[in-house]
């Protein structure tokens, strides 16, 4: 009984992880045959042939890139109040369960967000910056949540010494805390942009999905990003397009996941020897 | 260099392509120009301005061309809010969007670009049926219909269920079949599987052996082996549309125009001039490998003149030449 | 400076505020144009044909079919992955995995959906013909395999958190493993993992591009697995791909539904935390 036990808690665990096995397979069977050096040259076509991702390419660049820069200075000042400066009270307590919500709403909701206010009160349009903006809300509650862990992690006796010496809070945060948790800082930040890399819901809200053959110049211009550009061609009924699909997401997937190990280098690499 | 882009066995419906190609290098300097140019609306009439846009960025990689399929009405929409350059349409633009371009100051050119036959398609596996009614259609697809299954049809077929795909209400194709199958805009049953992507429609045809769908004759081309199109009976016998039957007239009544509406100030840019310049020149040449019929060369020859007088300043923008419209600003 | 990192608090505070403002105040609007009965109750959603329903009800069990079928793929399966990794399996084998995990529930869902579609639909329509290319088993069963990871992981969590102390009582009364596992173990981290399943089934809740691209866009009342359905986050997105009038009928329905998916997910992660909150006391 028990060994049968053993059994089928063993075999779930190999099904877990066996079923994304699967998916990997069925991706790079189809798209592998796609990919070459002018698949990531070319820009969309009409012709399966000649198509490329150069426009999804550099458009997740262009977004991943402005959403670093529009979220990670936000949302470590937010983790940096919370943790360091913010009274516990009810107020702080409510923005901090608030925080964890946000991260539980479906990115869908965020699109919505992004289409009433970034698209038409502010009137930016289906820019490069609506798509960063609207992104940089979806993953702003997971950066602050991943900082504060990296912040918590650093030994209260530090900030204490700080005191001591009669350091001023800021003084204490700036040259005692921060450098030490900014390993975890960062890694956190590049795990949850590598979410962004990912999504396509919320960017089809904004209406992004259209046919683009060039690459965004400036944020003011439109764009499009790979997640879109796999549910363009996962659309199109003819094969060679589905082939084409499954080469995109094989770039994607790769794209992930190397900032998964970007993120798993700085959090070792970096890692203060305190 | 572009032709090194071009293989397989796509080559042979690239070769007008090329042909547009060495006459349009011909331009040197156009590669300077800039700007933006954004086109939305008919998915129908998509296939025509992804071609030309994609054909115009290899020359003129820094004008930002962007093409949407958000269906005529919702191309219409955007147009006369002031969004987009270029609407596409599988119908003529209706009064409500005529008022609503002029109430926003949108001045705009009618352009007619290509011929089209709305294509009623079912699974190839679907041997029981070769030719439909327009009577049978309208009871399919009317408000309310009680037809489930095929033998509600007709009682001679059998009684499967009877699956139906067709555009959303976004979508000219939608307008312009309720209106001359049904005999009333948007009088159409519900219960269907509706997508403002015709691509999303020939995916369900093709898995589904009791499918029944209708969009544009361009999807259709493109996806011959996986589609089986019925001929339509209009009261003078069948007729399968052909490329033969949809410019004579004979495959009715669901033969239809699609149009271009142009935005005067955006022609007033350079690229966007250009843009247009190589769709007119173009045309001929561009839409037969989409599937769709291009119209007689002398239409775009009359839609260039009408073009290059919109955009001459001395010519008064009250010129309504051709298909031209010109509201009063 | 303390001001300064308040504001960026604040902001973050203001996301929220902002999406319940803009969803409410377009959501007023409608339900002053459809009443709040006929929402409810009428078994149509047509909103954008000529003769209007606005009934909920198919969109919702669009997606409570899809949410449903996701947990009955996803909860079991990642309860007993969750168990192996916190009771069977070794240490090493423990922290080579949990990585794993957490890459795996960072595929990107538009991968899932190209899987649904390419690889699951025609592996289901080639056992159980008539099926409907677009269908909501595919999608739900591909939704559980996505939200598996984040319910091992979870759960696994909240398993490891059970003390030592527990385990170490019952083997000294002569239990062997699968009794300390499923008398011990389990019962004293359930309300973990209880807040496990429902923070993974508010998720597949409102998963949107594997229903988008593989549950079809045919709002339907209907409980058959086989069938076309809509769910609300598939409508949204249909929606606005048709290029809608903002300010009409037809757009603020997009906030109606939006609101209806919020106050869903918002209501199961509340319950998540409520759970975890409420029974802590069992495993500490």
């Amino acid at each position: 009984m028990d060994r049968a036990f053993r059994l089928l808690v063993g075999g779930a665990a190999f099904l877990v992880l066996f079923a994304p096995v699967v998916l990997l397979a069925d991706v790079l069977v189809d798209g592998m045959g796609y990919i070459s050096g002018h698949f990531f040259t070319n820009y969309a076509s009409r012709f399966p042939e000649r198509a490329g991702i150069r426009a999804p390419l550099l458009g997740t660049l262009w977004t991943l890139g402005l959403t670093g820069i529009l979220s990670i200075p936000v949302s470590v000042g937010a983790a940096v109040y919370l943790e360091e400066y913010a009274p516990r009270t009810r107020v702080s307590r409510m923005i901090q369960a608030n925080i964890a919500n946000l991260a539980g709403i479906p990115s869908i909701v965020y699109g919505i967000l992004g289409l009433a206010l970034f698209v038409q009160a502010l009137d930016l349009g289906r820019s490069v910056l609506a798509g960063a903006l609207t992104l940089s809300i979806l993953i702003m509650p997971v950066i602050i949540l991943e900082a504060q862990e990296a912040l918590r992690s650093v030994p209260p006796g530090l900030r204490e010494g700080a005191y001591a010496l009669g350091a001023s809070r800021w003084q204490v945060v700036r040259h005692q805390v921060l450098p030490l948790a900014l390993p975890g800082i960062l890694s956190g930040s590049v795990r949850a942009l590598s979410r962004a890399a990912g999504e396509a819901a919320p960017l089809l809200m904004i209406g992004v999905l259209s046919f683009i053959a060039f690459t965004p110049e400036s944020p003011g211009d439109p764009f499009t990003v790979l997640p879109i550009q796999v549910f363009t061609w996962v659309s199109r009924p003819r094969e060679e397009f589905q082939g084409l699909a499954a080469a995109a997401i094989i770039v994607l997937l790769g794209l992930i996941f190397a900032m998964n190990v970007l993120a798993i280098v700085i959090r070792n690499r970096l890692r203060p020897r305190a | 260099m572009a032709p090194a882009l071009v293989r397989g066995t796509g080559w042979r419906r690239a070769l007008p392509v090329l042909a547009g190609l060495s006459w349009a290098c011909g331009g040197e300097g156009a590669n300077a120009l800039r700007g933006h140019v954004t086109v939305d609306g008919s998915s129908t009439a998509y296939p025509i301005a992804e071609a030309v846009s994609e054909e115009f960025q290899l020359l003129n990689p820094r004008v930002m061309v962007t093409v949407g399929h958000s269906g005529t009405g919702g191309g219409l929409e955007r147009f006369c809010r002031g969004e987009t350059d270029v609407a596409t349409a599988s119908r003529p633009i209706q009064e409500a969007e005529v008022l609503r371009c002029r109430a926003n100051g949108v001045a705009y050119l009618e352009l007619p670009v290509a011929q089209d036959g709305l294509s009623i398609v079912v699974n190839p596996a679907n041997a029981f049926l070769d030719c439909v009614t327009v009577e049978e259609l309208r009871r399919i697809w009317r408000a309310g219909s009680p037809v489930r299954t095929w033998r509600d049809v007709r009682p001679e077929l059998p009684a499967e269920p009877i699956r139906l795909y067709g555009p959303g209400t976004g979508s000219g194709t939608f307008d312009i079949f309720t209106e001359s199958v049904i005999g009333t805009v948007g009088a159409s049953r519900t219960d269907y599987q509706a997508s403002e992507d015709d691509n999303l429609l020939v995916q369900g045809v093709m898995g589904d052996h009791f499918a029944l769908a209708y969009f544009g004759y361009a999807y259709l081309e493109e996806n011959r082996e996986g589609l089986k199109v019925l001929a339509v009976d209009g009261g003078e016998g069948c007729v399968v549309p052909s490329r033969e039957t949809i410019r004579n007239g004979s495959y009715s009544p669901l033969s239809r125009e699609l149009y271009l509406y142009v935005s005067r100030s955006s022609l007033q840019r350079r690229g966007m001039g250009a843009f247009m310049d190589f769709f007119m020149s173009n045309a001929a040449s561009l839409i037969p490998p989409t599937g769709l019929m291009p119209l007689m060369d002398s239409v775009y020859d009359e839609n260039r003149k009408a073009l290059d007088a919109a955009r001459d300043p001395a010519a008064s923008p009250s010129q309504p030449e051709g298909g031209a419209v010109s509201p009063d600003a | 400076m303390a001001g300064l990192l308040g504001l960026c608090a604040g902001i973050s505070a203001l996301v929220t505020v902002g999406i319940v403002l803009i969803l409410l105040s377009e959501t007023v609007a409608f339900f002053s144009q459809v009443s709040l009965w006929e929402y409810l109750t009428e078994t149509r959603w047509t909103p954008l044909f000529q003769e209007k329903h606005f009934g909920i009800l198919p969109l919702l069990t669009g997606s409570v079919l899809v949410t449903v079928g996701a947990g009955i793929v996803a909860l079991p399966a990642g309860l007993l992955t969750a168990i192996f990794l916190s009771e069977y399996a070794g240490p090493g084998l423990r922290a080579a995995l949990k990585p794993v995990l957490e890459v795996l529930a960072g595929i990107p869902t538009v991968a899932y959906g190209y899987f649904a579609l390419t690889f699951v639909t025609p592996l289901l329509r080639s056992f159980l013909p008539g099926t409907g290319i677009f269908n909501a088993a595919s999608a739900a069963l591909v939704v559980g395999v996505m939200i598996l990871p984040m319910v091992s992981s979870l759960s696994e969590d909240a398993l490891r958190a059970v003390p030592q102390r527990l385990r170490e009582g019952a083997y000294a009364l002569g239990a062997n493993r699968m009794e300390v596992t499923t008398r011990v173990v389990v019962p004293a981290g359930l309300s973990g993992v209880l807040a496990s399943f429902v923070l993974a089934l508010s998720r597949a809740f409102g998963e949107t591009m594997v229903v988008s691209i593989a549950a079809g866009n045919s709002p339907r009342l209907t409980l058959n697995p086989l069938d076309t359905i809509q769910t609300l986050t598939a409508y949204i997105v249909q929606v606005t791909q048709g290029g809608i009038t903002s300010g009409s009928l037809a757009y603020r329905t997009l906030f109606a539904v939006g609101t209806t998916l919020f106050v869903f997910t918002l209501g199961m992660n509340l319950l998540g935390q409520w759970i975890r909150t409420r029974f802590r006391g069992g495993a500490s």
